[in-house]
């Protein structure tokens, strides 16, 4: 049970990173001038819109919390409006934090907010799917031992891996070496790409390398 | 013999201070150059013979000087735009015109760093370029003993005047018939340095009995350094020393005669940063306007594109040959030939052959294998076919052809000259590694030493068994002493070069080797330690990683991070984001902790209080391995944490991070500093500006409100009246000097020094420092009262608060509001409440502190220090208060926090008898790491590109933490008396 449930979630992450190697990839060859350093914001557009369709699918596909219940449709659609401005809260929350760091106020908002639908999309978005609207949740999967399942140790250690991508990506900044991916925000936005790629692979073979360890409660 | 972790950790302290001072030492050599001057005058080269039979030049002597008169102009802070760019078209419309279409040569002189006067003036008159070590003796300057211009013009008999300020004075002491000094040190008058000077013009112009007029003005680098170059007055400023060189210039063209022309020279000795400041090494601050100004040139016929880029040193070389002198021996300065540019083919010939001459026996001089040098290899060919084309010449050959070949032979010179100078210019630097050695050696083990004492010195006793006599080591601490000292005979007797450690007495040094063998016995007795407790039965459970939490492993990331940061220029140059960085990443972590702890608890509670507290239980038996009573903080947590969690007090502690968080984002937008967006706009300097002169002095009055608001809660009632008179008695002195404006005066009042309302300043911080010592004496010795202690000790920090508020610049109030502020609210909603261990307090305000010193608007340059705060409340230059003035006001970041630490942990001495010790050692251990790191680093990057613009300053900034740092341990130390006492009980 344990074998395919974790062999599922390779696969599945296996794909999210095949769509973020594709938006590096695709766009080039469709459309002349396209480089992921020089037309930064539009790889960040596709970047955002291609991970999170890619994971809203395969959480619709894999459904890897069942939910007991039946819920009305009335119910799924306000809770799907939830979702929504769930994850617009969290863009601006991340755009407040950035800004909070040291990025410019009133300059290059797009590209700070860009930056933030990024992030909100490696980390919240995949929080939404997979544990919807819910902080009390959340807050149980980021407190220490608090994943139930393989899938929410794979969230943890995925969104993690994301900001701390991102954390390290700042690093480049201030050196003096005036190299196009200096700009802001590539570096950052480099860094949670790698961070969430590695987090991704990482994910099912840590968690494969643990299986004898983790032992989850039921709920 | 037992020692307590406080009072090991400051040993420890001063221990490393010697370090870094013998470190110091030998890094910044005294730069020893060439021989004395006495011998300088002695053979001067002819011109080179030509190869032919019987053919001798007639030309053995030096050339005869080109101008009767010169008159140098000396701008203080002058900077290149100042003159060729806006600012010239706008306020120096004569010395525009003369650029443009009069008579003149314009170039732009390249500065190296440091960018200070005493320094740059040395730069001028010698040719040579002064080491780093000149800006600590900047402020007490010897007599200059190299050979130099002045000196020379003195000896030929020439009569100079000088007028101006009077580091000259000092630098050339009975060189001048007549000067008059002006003290550069009242940085906040405008215009009195400079009418000194010009008073004596008029009367000096008409005379004839001087060959050479030194004029220095100084209020141009006043202004600036008090208002930024952006200010109107450096307007006005040009406009006055505009109309001075006019009136100079013409009188000198009314004087002229046919046979001898007069040599007007304007130049600045270093530019301004945006800022106003200077020391470093920006484009402002090493670009200066030079000018020649003389009826021989030739009149420029359009308006001047872009001034050509000299040297500062070229200066002294250029002179020397314009006044008929010989070149000063050190120089490494060039000729600048269009100056020169007039006379015969032969003659600027022979200036280039003297040039060249003096450069290649300096490059003799100072390299052993000079002879492979490209430089002097091409003056070599150069001088040979300067041979040919003498032999040429007096052949009376004398047409269009050797002209031509004149001009080569003028071009293979240059290209010498600007080789040889720059492999000389290469050769500034000289370490004198042995000292440096002895340094890194003291400050190592002292670093180990801290280190391998962790465990014990953060015990719950905080005590150390130092066995200072065990048998084993003594012939062990015997043998290296010996070795040592053999080392150092050998060091000592085969150095050719000067080493500072091999000047010092015997008994110094042998001391010095002892200290050394004994901080290498304690360490490995440490160590022998460590394998034994490790062979025994572990007892205490060793620390594993799973039980470290998030902000364990960020503060410990974040320490040695930044301590790896330090060997990249640019993160030096930049080191205040690595601090704003690492205070963000920790306020939003405590956000998590604070988080997690209100509402796990809250659902946990009801089903699984029993478990989580076993959880917690586990935790801080971990964790709080200095807490000795660990039953009542176990308990203590979980009741606290849950009644915490009710009321609205919760909601407050869960907004204290982000409120931290905006605090800290608006200071940031305070003060741009660092290097590479220093130049953007900040508040600062919107504030600073004379059109926000009302809201500057609405945000100093409400800041100071504020920080009565914010000290006074904790204070006695008579401090508290002190403190309100005292913070009056800033915004006055503020009024007073001109910053401020009180509502009620519209119109421009006069401005004075305001000597009287700092002094009563001064008096109320005297009286509540006082006051808090009382207290705190009497806690000492009478009873020992925690109460009436953390009074004391709040007192004493209130009265350095006032004195920072005293000397801060009035934009940097809200840095002191937002420190209070921080302060308050971390102690009541997230120290507190979250019960950290003494180590992370610690950790987290020295965090903060080195944040402050930045949102100071402090930078690892030079040019940042306020020296303006040294002058507060005196009359004129006193160099001790001035230092120790100064000193607090670039400190005063990490010192408030340093002080806040302590009385934090005091009083938390109830939870924790042996916080302040742990507190101690800690600081001192966070404190030594990176500079025992960075002290290695500098010495492997020492042939670094930006060593004297990055890393010195750096290095001085790191040195001077360190004594400060030491000075706080031992207050800590006294403050800690009373642990040992109650223990002792």
């Amino acid at each position: 049970m344990k074998e395919v449930e974790i062999r599922r979630l390779f696969a599945a992450n296996l794909l999210c990173v095949f769509s973020v190697i594709l938006t590096a990839v695709v766009p080039a060859l469709l459309w002349d001038g396209f480089t992921v350093l020089g037309t930064h914001l539009v790889w960040l557009c596709i970047c955002s819109v291609c991970v999170g369709t890619v994971n809203v699918i395969l959480h619709l596909v894999l459904k890897p919390n069942r939910s007991p219940k039946r819920s009305s449709l009335a119910h799924k659609i306000s809770r799907f409006l939830k979702c929504c401005i769930y994850f617009f809260m969290s863009c601006i929350v991340f755009h407040a934090i950035i800004v909070l760091y040291g990025a410019p106020l009133l300059g290059s908002v797009t590209e700070t907010f860009l930056f933030s639908v990024l992030l909100s999309t490696f980390t919240t978005l995949q929080c939404l799917c997979m544990l919807g609207p819910n902080i009390q949740a959340w807050i149980r999967v980021f407190s220490k031992n608090g994943a139930m399942s393989i899938w929410e140790s794979s969230l943890q250690i995925t969104t993690v891996c994301s900001i701390l991508g991102a954390w390290f990506g700042a690093f480049p900044i201030p050196l003096d070496w005036d190299r196009p991916w200096q700009v802001w925000p590539i570096s950052c936005s480099f860094g949670a790409t790698f961070g969430y790629v590695a987090g991704l692979i990482i994910a099912p073979l840590w968690i494969h390398w643990n299986r004898k360890q983790l032992t989850y409660k039921s709920r | 013999m037992r020692l307590r972790s406080g009072v090991f950790a400051s040993s420890c302290l001063l221990v490393e201070v010697l370090g870094v001072a013998l470190f110091l030492r030998g890094f910044f050599p005294v730069p020893v150059r060439s021989l004395p001057r006495r011998e300088a005058g002695g053979e001067l080269p002819a011109e080179p013979a030509p190869t032919g039979p019987g053919m001798v030049s007639n030309w053995t002597k030096i050339p005869p000087p080109l101008f009767k008169k010169v008159v140098i102009v000396l701008i203080d802070a002058l900077r290149d735009d100042f003159v060729f760019g806006s600012k010239g078209e706008q306020f120096m419309p004569y010395t525009k015109q003369v650029i443009d279409r009069g008579p003149s040569y314009s170039f732009i002189a390249e500065v190296k760093p440091p960018t200070v006067t005493m320094p740059r003036i040395k730069a001028l008159m010698t040719g040579s370029i002064p080491g780093f070590i000149d800006v600590i003796v900047n402020l007490n300057s010897p007599a200059l003993l190299d050979d130099n211009l002045i000196w020379q013009a003195k000896t030929a008999g020439k009569r100079i005047i000088f007028y101006g300020d009077d580091t000259w004075v000092k630098l050339f002491p009975k060189h001048f018939v007549e000067y008059d000094g002006t003290t550069s040190f009242f940085v906040s008058d405008f215009t009195e340095v400079d009418d000194n000077v010009t008073r004596h013009l008029d009367r000096v112009l008409k005379r004839e009995d001087w060959d050479l007029l030194i004029l220095h003005y100084l209020g141009l680098d006043h202004i600036g350094h008090v208002t930024g170059p952006n200010s109107p007055l450096v307007g006005t400023k040009l406009r006055e020393m505009d109309n001075i060189l006019k009136k100079i210039h013409i009188s000198l063209l009314s004087k002229e005669e046919a046979s001898l022309p007069n040599l007007l020279v304007v130049c600045g000795d270093h530019g301004m940063s945006e800022t106003g400041s200077h020391g470093g090494s920006s484009a402002g601050e090493v670009h200066t306007p030079l000018l020649f100004i003389s009826s021989t040139f030739e009149k420029r016929s359009g308006p001047l594109t872009q001034p050509e880029l000299v040297q500062q040193t070229d200066l002294a070389s250029t002179l020397a040959v314009g006044l008929g002198l010989p070149i000063s021996r050190n120089s490494v300065g060039n000729l600048i030939l269009p100056v020169v540019g007039g006379r015969t083919m032969r003659e600027q010939l022979r200036f280039v052959h003297l040039n060249g001459f003096q450069l290649s026996r300096l490059l003799q001089e100072n390299t052993p294998a000079y002879e492979k040098d490209p430089g002097y290899e091409h003056f070599k060919i150069a001088e040979k076919s300067h041979a040919n084309w003498i032999k040429l010449y007096l052949e009376g050959n004398n047409s269009e052809i050797l002209l031509n070949l004149g001009k080569k032979v003028l071009k293979q010179y240059l290209e010498a000259l600007k080789t040889l100078s720059s492999s000389l210019s290469k050769q500034v630097a000289q370490y004198d590694m042995y000292s440096m050695m002895v340094g890194i050696v003291i400050v190592m083990e002292v670093l180990l030493l801290l280190l391998l004492s962790i465990p014990k010195a953060l015990s719950s006793r905080a005590e150390f068994e130092v066995p200072l006599s065990p048998p084993l080591f003594s012939l062990l601490f015997y043998l290296v002493c010996l070795m040592l000292c053999a080392v150092h005979v050998i060091v000592c007797t085969s150095a050719e070069s000067l080493c500072y450690f091999c000047s010092m007495s015997w008994f110094t040094a042998v001391g010095v080797m002892m200290l050394i063998s004994a901080l290498m016995c304690g360490i490995l007795s440490a160590i022998a330690k460590v394998f034994d407790n490790s062979r025994l039965p572990v007892k205490n459970p060793v620390l594993s990683s799973s039980s470290w939490s998030e902000i364990d492993v960020l503060i410990l990331a974040g320490t040695v991070g930044h301590v790896l940061s330090l060997g990249a220029s640019s993160f030096v140059e930049e080191e205040h984001q690595t601090w704003y960085f690492l205070i963000n990443t920790l306020c939003l972590v405590l956000g998590q902790e604070l988080c997690r702890n209100n509402f796990l608890l809250k659902e946990y509670d009801p089903q699984h209080s029993t478990t989580v507290k076993q959880n917690f239980e586990e935790d801080s038996e971990y964790k709080n391995i200095d807490i000795p009573a660990v039953d009542d903080s176990k308990l203590g947590k979980a009741t606290i944490s849950a009644e915490f969690s009710r009321g609205s007090d919760k909601w407050i502690s869960l907004a204290s991070p982000w409120i931290i968080l905006i605090c800290c984002r608006l200071l940031r937008s305070l003060n741009q500093t660092g290097v590479q967006w220093a130049h953007q706009p900040d508040f600062g300097h919107w504030l600073t500006s004379s059109e926000h002169k009302s809201e500057l002095s609405f945000l100093a009055a409400v800041s100071l409100l504020m920080i009565f608001f914010l000290v006074q809660r904790r204070c006695s009632l008579v401090s508290k009246i002190a403190m309100a008179l005292g913070l009056l008695g800033v915004y006055s002195y503020r009024a007073a000097i001109g910053n401020v404006i009180f509502p009620w005066q519209h119109g421009s009042k006069d401005i004075s020094k305001g000597i009287t309302e700092a002094r009563f300043v001064y008096v109320f911080v005297l009286g509540i420092v006082f006051s808090g010592t009382k207290d705190l004496l009497k806690s000492q010795v009478i009873s020992s009262d925690s109460g009436m202690k953390s009074t004391g000790l709040w007192e004493v920090y209130s009265g350095l608060v006032l004195l920072a508020a005293l000397l801060f610049r009035p934009h940097n109030l809200p840095v002191l509001v937002f420190c209070l502020l921080i302060q308050t609210m971390m102690t009541k909603y997230i120290w507190r409440p979250l019960k950290f261990d003494a180590a992370q307090i610690t950790v987290m305000h020295y965090w903060f502190g080195q944040a402050f010193f930045y949102f100071q608007g402090n930078s690892n340059g030079i040019a940042s220090v306020d020296v303006s705060a040294g002058f507060v409340g005196l009359e004129s230059y006193v160099e001790i208060p001035a230092i120790f003035l100064t000193a607090f006001a670039a400190y005063a970041g990490p010192l408030l926090w340093a002080i806040h630490l302590l009385c934090y942990l005091s009083s938390e001495v109830s939870r924790n008898s042996a916080a302040v010790g742990h507190g101690c050692f800690c600081y001192a251990l966070v404190r030594s790491l990176p500079v025992a790191v960075y002290i290695v680093l500098v010495t492997g990057l020492r042939y670094h590109l930006f060593i004297w613009s990055v890393f010195s300053p750096k290095l001085l900034y790191e040195g001077v933490h360190v004594f400060i740092t030491a000075t706080i341990c031992l207050f800590f130390t006294a403050m800690d008396h009373n642990h040992s006492h109650k223990v002792q009980d």
